[in-house]
């Protein structure tokens, strides 16, 4: 506590943390108001596009599991902090992903969309980082900027299997960890002819002049767009959904501090008052008797 | 404190068996639209992490091929920016594969074709809804379901006459001055486009 006859310095001092909690009270309420608006905003357009992966799921199937050398993790986070536990929970999965799928004849690669990964596994893995991407918010995100940055990425990885991490915005509260693997067309046929869960490929008949491989090669780089163009958006609301609630947690703690702050300077301004009226008191029954 | 992390280690050991016992039972019915190998080997590797959810649970499963041809399709067509028909039962559809018109009538045989620009139309009864599709993918599955993916797609009345003769005039005056194999490559998808514009206005 403060010393002996310091009165008036610690309410100063207890006055000085008020004012500065107050202001840091505002400032999240801010932050939480702009965030539910941009929710408002990006939500309808993350719903819209929840039916573009559909198609491909229903004609690939899907398989998680699949065993191949050259596996890339494509791991989508955000630029901006202050947004809860989502950028760790995709890197604790990341990772995760990286020891599942690496292994004596198997190696594993990321390529990581956002500066908060980035920084999370450039610490421990950055041998293993094939190429990273930044500042993907700057403009709001349209299917035409994803489909170039998907070219640049199948440009410049070679891959086995494709597996795209990011976190689906299911509510405002709840933002689940997904995985959607995308196999690379060579390993789609070895796959579906060897009767896995990819489903009967070689049952489509395949319209075109051109051979079965050129078609799944399209296919699958236009796959990878889709997911990518759904992952990100779907992201972007899971940031915006956790830095609300982020924000809201921490100004109710702001007021929460605030509160016990006003408990504590008021009773130091009762306790120098009753002090200075004793002493006052004391001195005059002093002088009359 | 040691006292306590051993004591919380058995009952940890002892509770685990009858834990995931209790867990198998209660997950069985998720576990049916996960994939069981995904999750087993994800357990061995991360057993603190809940493993992430794959496409096939966030997805309603498809209906299995019926064993006679039913009387009408289902479409899907999705843009990226909304779905534009979802889960409607029509008729016919016509979409512009590579190798022109493909027509897709219930009970059509499983198909993957690759779109080119032009006219996709969808036939309901006596309603024909037409729309310009820029390019994508159309799938045909063995239980009449027809899925369209398209980059972009505008109804057919909504494109401008004025606009779509100028565009092809630039982009063939582009071809004719182009100099290296990127410009001329596309110009020509330019000049393709809006001839196949051109043509979804007349025909």
């Amino acid at each position: 506590m403060a010393p002996l006859g310091a009165r008036s310095v610690s309410t100063q001092i207890v006055r000085n943390r008020m004012k500065s909690v107050k202001n840091i009270q505002k400032i999240t309420k801010a932050m939480k108001m702009v965030a539910a608006s941009k929710l408002r905003a990006v939500q309808t357009r993350t719903e819209n596009s929840r039916g573009l992966w559909q198609p491909f799921t229903a004609l690939l199937g899907d398989a998680p599991s699949v065993d191949v050398k050259k596996n890339v993790i494509v791991a989508i986070t955000s630029d901006k902090g202050l947004c809860g536990g989502i950028n760790s929970t995709s890197v604790k999965v990341s990772r995760a992903l990286h020891k599942l799928t690496s292994g004596p004849e198997k190696e594993s690669k990321y390529v990581i969309l956002g500066e908060k990964g980035k920084v999370q596994l450039v610490r421990d893995s950055r041998s293993s980082i094939e190429m990273t991407v930044s500042e993907l918010q700057k403009n709001p995100i349209n299917y035409t900027q994803i489909a170039v940055l998907a070219d640049d990425i199948l440009k410049n990885v070679e891959y086995d299997a494709l597996r795209v991490v990011f976190n689906k915005f299911h509510s405002v509260i709840s933002f689940k960890p997904t995985m959607v693997t995308i196999l690379s067309p060579e390993v789609a046929e070895k796959e579906s002819e060897a009767g896995g869960k990819i489903g009967d490929l070689d049952a489509y008949e395949i319209e075109g002049g051109e051979t079965k491989s050129e078609i799944l090669q399209n296919l699958a780089e236009f796959q990878f767009s889709c997911v990518l163009y759904n992952g990100a958006l779907e992201n972007a609301c899971s940031e915006l959904g956790a830095r609300m609630s982020a924000m809201d947690s921490s100004s109710r703690n702001a007021g929460d501090m605030l509160d016990r702050l006003t408990l504590t300077y008021n009773r130091t301004r009762q306790a120098s008052i009753t002090t200075e009226l004793t002493e006052i008191i004391s001195g005059a029954s002093a002088l009359e008797g | 404190m040691l006292r306590h992390a051993a004591r919380r280690l058995a009952s940890r050991a002892a509770a685990a068996p009858t834990a995931r016992r209790a867990l198998a039972t209660a997950e069985v019915p998720a576990e049916a639209a996960e994939d069981s190998t995904f999750v087993e080997a994800w357990k061995k590797v991360a057993p603190n992490l809940e493993a992430p959810k794959t496409p096939i649970s966030l997805m309603q499963p498809r209906p299995p091929t019926p064993a006679s041809i039913p009387t009408k399709l289902t479409v899907n067509f999705v843009l990226p920016y909304k779905s534009e028909i979802a889960n409607k039962e029509v008729d016919m559809v016509i979409v512009p594969a590579t190798t022109g018109q493909m027509g897709v009538l219930p009970g059509h045989v499983a198909t993957i074709a690759e779109l080119k620009p032009g006219v996709l139309s969808v036939h309901e009864g006596n309603d024909v809804t037409k729309y310009f599709v820029s390019s994508g993918f159309a799938f045909v599955h063995a239980n009449s379901i027809a899925d369209i993916v398209a980059v972009e797609a505008v109804p057919v009345d909504q494109i401008d006459p004025a606009l779509v003769q100028k565009g092809l005039a630039d982009f063939t005056a582009k071809l004719g001055s182009a100099s290296t194999d990127l410009e001329k490559a596309e110009a020509q998808i330019g000049v393709d486009v809006h001839s196949a514009l051109n043509a979804a206005l007349t025909g």
